[in-house]
C-alpha cells in the first residue's frame, strides 16, 4: 500500500507537468462551456458591448477589440509608422514623428487611458505614452487618429504616464530611467555613469490639456534619482493627487535585479498637483531649457503641424513647500491604483509578500502632524504605520497591478503564480482568486480606474502565451483572456490574442462613442492647399525639378490617369483627393519604385505622396483599396523620360 | 437594436455596404405609379420647377455639381456616368432628386437606372447631398437645358 501510495503521489506531478507542456487542454476544459460561449457570442451583424483600446506595446501602435467577443476591429497607428496607410510616410503625417530628436519612426507604446469628465470616461479622446523618446499622443475617437503629440523633455523613459485627472485637466508623465540633470537647468550631463548617486535625477511632469485636447508641459518637478514606475490620478476625496510608484531608492546604476532589490520599501510620491499649479500660476519655480516638440494635426487641411517649444517650467520641493510626500511601500512597487472611492491607494509590490494599502485620509493626517520619519531631497518621507489602511494577506507571487469593480472589490494580478486575486478593499482580505495563462501583467475592467467602474468583465493581459492558441514558430501573440466577473466567482469565459505587447488597456461602452463618429470628411471643409476638389482643378505643375501632381479619385478612376513629362531627377509629389462623400469608401494609392508606402485615402481626404523616379519608362500607379466592381480598372500611368528631354508635361483622362 | 440602428444610418450606396437594405422594399415590378415616374427615395411627392428659375439656387447647384458630381458627369458627353445634358427635358425633378439622394436603392429597384447600370458599369455613389444641394442642382441642370 505504501508503495502504491508513493507511485500515485510521484505520477500527480507528472500528470500536472504534461498538461501544462502539452495541449492545455486540462486549463481549457475548466474555462470554456456553453455558458462561457453564450455570453462571448456576439451575432453577425451585431455590436460589441465595449469598445477595447489595448496598447500595442513595441508595435508602437493601439488596438481597438471588441469586448466580450475579443474581435479585433482596428489598429490605429500611433508612434510607428505603418505602411499600410501611409501613416508616417504621407507628406501630410511624415511630421507626428518628428522629436527633438529628429524622426523617430518606432516608439513603445505602453498604458492607453480614456480621457475623463467627472470622474467617468467621457469618450472624447484616448491618451498613450511612449517610453523609449518620451512622448504622449492624443487620439481621437471621432476619427480613432491620432490627432496630438507631445514630448516630454528632461526625461528618460516616460514608463509612468498616460494618467488623467478626473475631469482631464492634466495627463501625468515620469522618469523611468533617471539621468544625470544638471542642478541649474536640468541639461542632460557629461559624466561618469557611477556618479550616480550625486548626479542623477528624475522629474515628473503634468501636461495641461485644454478644451479642445491641445496638450502643453505646465510644469515638471524635480525628483530624486529613483526610477519611476506607473501612477494614477486620486478621485473623489483624494482629487488634487497623483500618486507615483518608485524604485531603485537604492539610486543603484548597474545590475538593477539585485542592487535596486535591496531596500524593504521604496517610495509611493503622492504629488499635490492642486497646490503645483497654483505655485506655477503664481509663477514659482523657474523656466529653464527644455526643447520639446509638438505635433498636431491642423483640422482645417489634415496636415500635421510641428513646433518646437524651448523652455519648461520647473518646481524643486526644496524651495516649495507641500507639493510632494513620500509614501514608503514595500520591495520595488509597480503599479499604483486608486480605488472608486479616492479613499484607498494600492500598490502592487513586484517583490512583496503582502499588497499595502494606504488611506489617504490617514496619508492627510500624518502631513498635518508632520507624522515623518525622514527627508528625501526636500520630500518628507510620511510613517508607514501611520498611512496604512492595511496589508493584504496572501495576494499571489509577484502582485502587480490593480483595478475595481463596482461593488467595493479590487483584482489584482500576481504575475509569478499566475492568477488574478479578487479582495475586499475595506477588509483587505482575500475572496476569490482564478488562474491566468500565463504570467499576466496588467489588467483591465471597464472603467476600472475611474470613480465609475462596470464591474462585468475583466481582462487579462497575460505575458506568455505558450501553449495557449496554435503555434505560430518562437514569436506569438501575447494573450488576453477575459473574465466573468458579475458573480462571487470569477469565471474564465474567452482566450484571444493581442498584437503587439498590450501593457495596458482600457474600455469604454460603445455608446459614449459611436455616436461621434465621423463617416468622411466634408470636401467643402478640405482646406489643403493642394487639394483637387473637382477634375477641374486638378492639374500637374512643374517648378524646377518639382512636379506636383493636383489628382482626384473617384469609383473608378483617377484624374489624371495619363501624366507624361516626367523626368528621370524629378521630386513628384501626388496629392490625392478622394472625391467620394460616403462611408467606407477609401482608395488607395501606389506606384511602382516609391521608395516610401502608398497612400490610404479616406473620403474627402487630401494625402500627398513623394516619388523619385530613377529610371526612364512608363510606370503604372493604382488604386490598391478594392473600391467597386470596376476596381481593377482604377489605375494609370507615368511616363518618365531622361534628365536631359523635352517632353512637355501632359496629362489627362479619358482623352 | 442600437445596433441595428447604427447600421441603417451610413446610408452608404457603394459596394461595400449594398448588402442590407430596410426590409419590405418593394421589387421594381411592385413599383407605384409614384416611384415609376418620380423614383424611389426621400421625395415622395410632385416637385414643381418655376416658370422663372431662381439665379442663387442655380449658382448654388453649379457650385455642388462641380463638386460633387462632376468626378464623373458631363452635360454633353459620356464619361463615366451618361451624358445629363437634357436630362430635366426627360426625367421629372423628383426623379432626379431621388437618384442623386438614394442611388443605391434606385440602381437596385427601378427599371431605369438598373438599365443604366448594364450601359456604363460603374455603380453610382452616394455623395451625401442633403435634399436641398439636390434641389440647386436641379435648378442648375434645368436652366442648362432651357439655354438650348
Amino acid at each position: 500500500m505504501k508503495t502504491n501510495k508513493m507511485t500515485f503521489r510521484s505520477i500527480l506531478p507528472a500528470l500536472v507537468v504534461f498538461g501544462l507542456l502539452s495541449y492545455g487542454c486540462t486549463q481549457k476544459q475548466l474555462g470554456s462551456s456553453d455558458d462561457a460561449a453564450a455570453k462571448v457570442y456576439v451575432a453577425p451583424g451585431e455590436y460589441d458591448e465595449f469598445y477595447g483600446f489595448f496598447s500595442g506595446g513595441y508595435n508602437g501602435q493601439l488596438s481597438v477589440y471588441g469586448l466580450p467577443s475579443g474581435r479585433h476591429l482596428y489598429t490605429i497607428p500611433v508612434f510607428s509608422q505603418s505602411a499600410s496607410s501611409g501613416y508616417g510616410y504621407s507628406e501630410e503625417t511624415k511630421a507626428m514623428l518628428n522629436t527633438s530628436h529628429g524622426f523617430v519612426p518606432w516608439g513603445d507604446a505602453h498604458h492607453p487611458e480614456l480621457s475623463q469628465t467627472n470622474g467617468e470616461t467621457d469618450g472624447r479622446w484616448v491618451f498613450i505614452n511612449e517610453n523609449n523618446t518620451p512622448r504622449i499622443a492624443r487620439i481621437g475617437l471621432n476619427d480613432f487618429k491620432t490627432q496630438e503629440i507631445i514630448e516630454i523633455p528632461n526625461s528618460a523613459g516616460n514608463h509612468a504616464s498616460s494618467f488623467v485627472t478626473p475631469n482631464t485637466e492634466y495627463v501625468s508623465a515620469a522618469t523611468r530611467f533617471s539621468v544625470p540633470m544638471d542642478d541649474e537647468d536640468l541639461q542632460n550631463m557629461d559624466v561618469s555613469i557611477d556618479s550616480y548617486k550625486e548626479n542623477f535625477k528624475g522629474t515628473i511632469s503634468f501636461i495641461k490639456v485644454s478644451d479642445e485636447g491641445k496638450m502643453s508641459i505646465d510644469f515638471q518637478i524635480m525628483m530624486p534619482g529613483f526610477d519611476y514606475d506607473l501612477s494614477h490620478a486620486g478621485k473623489g476625496p483624494s482629487n488634487g493627487w497623483s500618486f507615483f510608484t518608485s524604485y531603485n531608492s537604492e539610486e543603484a546604476n548597474t545590475l538593477l535585479e539585485i542592487n535596486a532589490s535591496k531596500n524593504d520599501k521604496d517610495f509611493i510620491a503622492a504629488v499635490n498637483w492642486e497646490k503645483a499649479a497654483q505655485y506655477a500660476k503664481e509663477g514659482k519655480g523657474r523656466m529653464i531649457p527644455g526643447e520639446h516638440v509638438r505635433n498636431y494635426v491642423d483640422h482645417s487641411t489634415g496636415e500635421v503641424k510641428s513646433e518646437t517649444l524651448k523652455e519648461v517650467r520647473v518646481l524643486d520641493p526644496r524651495e516649495l513647500e507641500g507639493i510632494v510626500y513620500f509614501l514608503p511601500t514595500p520591495k520595488s512597487p509597480h503599479g499604483v491604483d486608486v480605488d472608486p472611492t479616492g479613499q484607498y491607494i494600492a500598490a502592487g509590490g513586484k517583490l512583496s509578500t503582502v499588497i499595502p494599502v494606504h488611506s489617504f485620509s490617514k496619508m492627510q493626517q500624518a502631513i498635518e502632524n508632520e507624522d515623518y520619519e525622514g527627508e528625501v531631497m526636500g520630500i518628507p518621507v510620511l510613517k508607514y504605520d501611520s498611512i496604512l489602511h492595511g496589508e493584504v494577506e496572501n495576494p499571489g507571487l509577484g502582485p502587480l497591478h490593480t483595478e475595481f469593480d463596482d461593488k467595493g472589490y479590487a483584482y489584482t494580478t500576481a504575475f509569478i503564480s499566475s492568477e488574478i486575486v479578487k479582495w475586499d478593499i475595506e477588509k483587505t482580505e482575500v475572496v476569490d482568486r482564478i488562474d491566468v495563462y500565463y504570467s499576466p501583467g496588467h489588467l483591465m475592467i471597464p472603467g476600472g480606474d475611474s470613480q465609475n467602474p462596470d464591474g462585468k468583465y475583466l481582462v487579462a493581459l497575460n505575458k506568455i502565451t505558450k501553449d495557449r492558441y496554435l503555434p505560430t514558430g518562437p514569436e506569438m501573440f501575447h494573450s488576453a483572456q477575459l473574465i466573468d466577473i458579475s458573480g462571487d466567482k470569477m469565471k474564465l469565459l474567452l482566450d484571444f490574442p493581442t498584437e503587439g505587447e498590450p501593457h495596458y488597456a482600457q474600455a469604454i461602452t460603445r455608446e459614449k462613442v459611436i455616436e461621434n463618429q465621423t463617416r468622411f470628411y466634408k470636401l467643402e471643409e478640405n482646406n489643403h492647399p493642394y487639394a483637387a476638389k473637382s477634375e477641374k482643378q486638378a492639374k500637374v505643375v512643374r517648378d524646377g525639378n518639382t512636379v506636383h501632381v493636383y489628382m482626384t479619385a473617384i469609383r473608378s478612376h483617377f484624374f489624371p490617369d495619363n501624366i507624361e513629362g516626367i523626368k528621370v531627377g524629378d521630386e513628384v509629389y501626388f496629392h490625392v483627393t478622394n472625391l467620394e462623400q460616403a462611408w467606407d469608401v477609401p482608395h488607395g494609392f501606389a506606384i511602382k519604385g516609391a521608395n516610401n508606402a502608398e497612400l490610404l485615402i479616406m473620403p474627402g481626404e487630401t494625402l500627398t505622396l513623394k516619388w523619385e523616379p530613377k529610371k526612364p519608362g512608363v510606370l503604372p500607379f493604382y488604386c490598391t483599396d478594392f473600391c467597386s466592381a470596376l476596381h481593377q480598372e482604377m489605375q494609370g500611368y507615368v511616363r518618365v523620360s531622361p534628365e536631359d528631354s523635352d517632353v512637355e508635361i501632359t496629362y489627362g483622362t479619358g482623352q | 437594436m442600437a445596433g441595428v440602428l447604427f447600421a441603417g444610418c451610413g446610408g452608404g450606396s457603394d459596394s461595400k455596404n449594398t448588402s442590407k437594405d430596410s426590409s419590405g422594399q418593394k421589387e421594381s415590378s411592385e413599383l407605384t405609379d409614384f416611384q415609376m415616374e418620380h423614383g424611389i427615395g426621400p421625395v415622395t411627392e410632385h416637385v414643381e420647377l418655376d416658370d422663372t428659375l431662381n439665379e442663387k439656387l442655380i449658382t448654388k447647384g453649379e457650385k455642388i455639381f462641380e463638386l460633387k458630381c462632376s468626378a464623373c458627369h458631363k452635360l454633353n458627353s459620356r464619361y463615366v456616368g451618361p451624358p445629363l445634358g437634357g436630362i430635366t427635358n426627360t426625367r421629372t425633378p423628383a426623379y432626379l432628386m431621388n437618384m442623386m439622394l438614394n442611388p443605391s436603392e434606385m440602381i437596385q429597384k427601378h427599371p431605369i437606372p438598373k438599365a443604366l447600370l448594364g450601359e456604363y458599369a460603374t455603380v453610382m455613389t452616394d455623395q451625401n447631398l442633403s435634399r436641398e444641394d439636390a434641389r440647386a442642382i436641379v435648378e442648375y441642370l434645368a436652366s442648362e437645358d432651357r439655354k438650348e
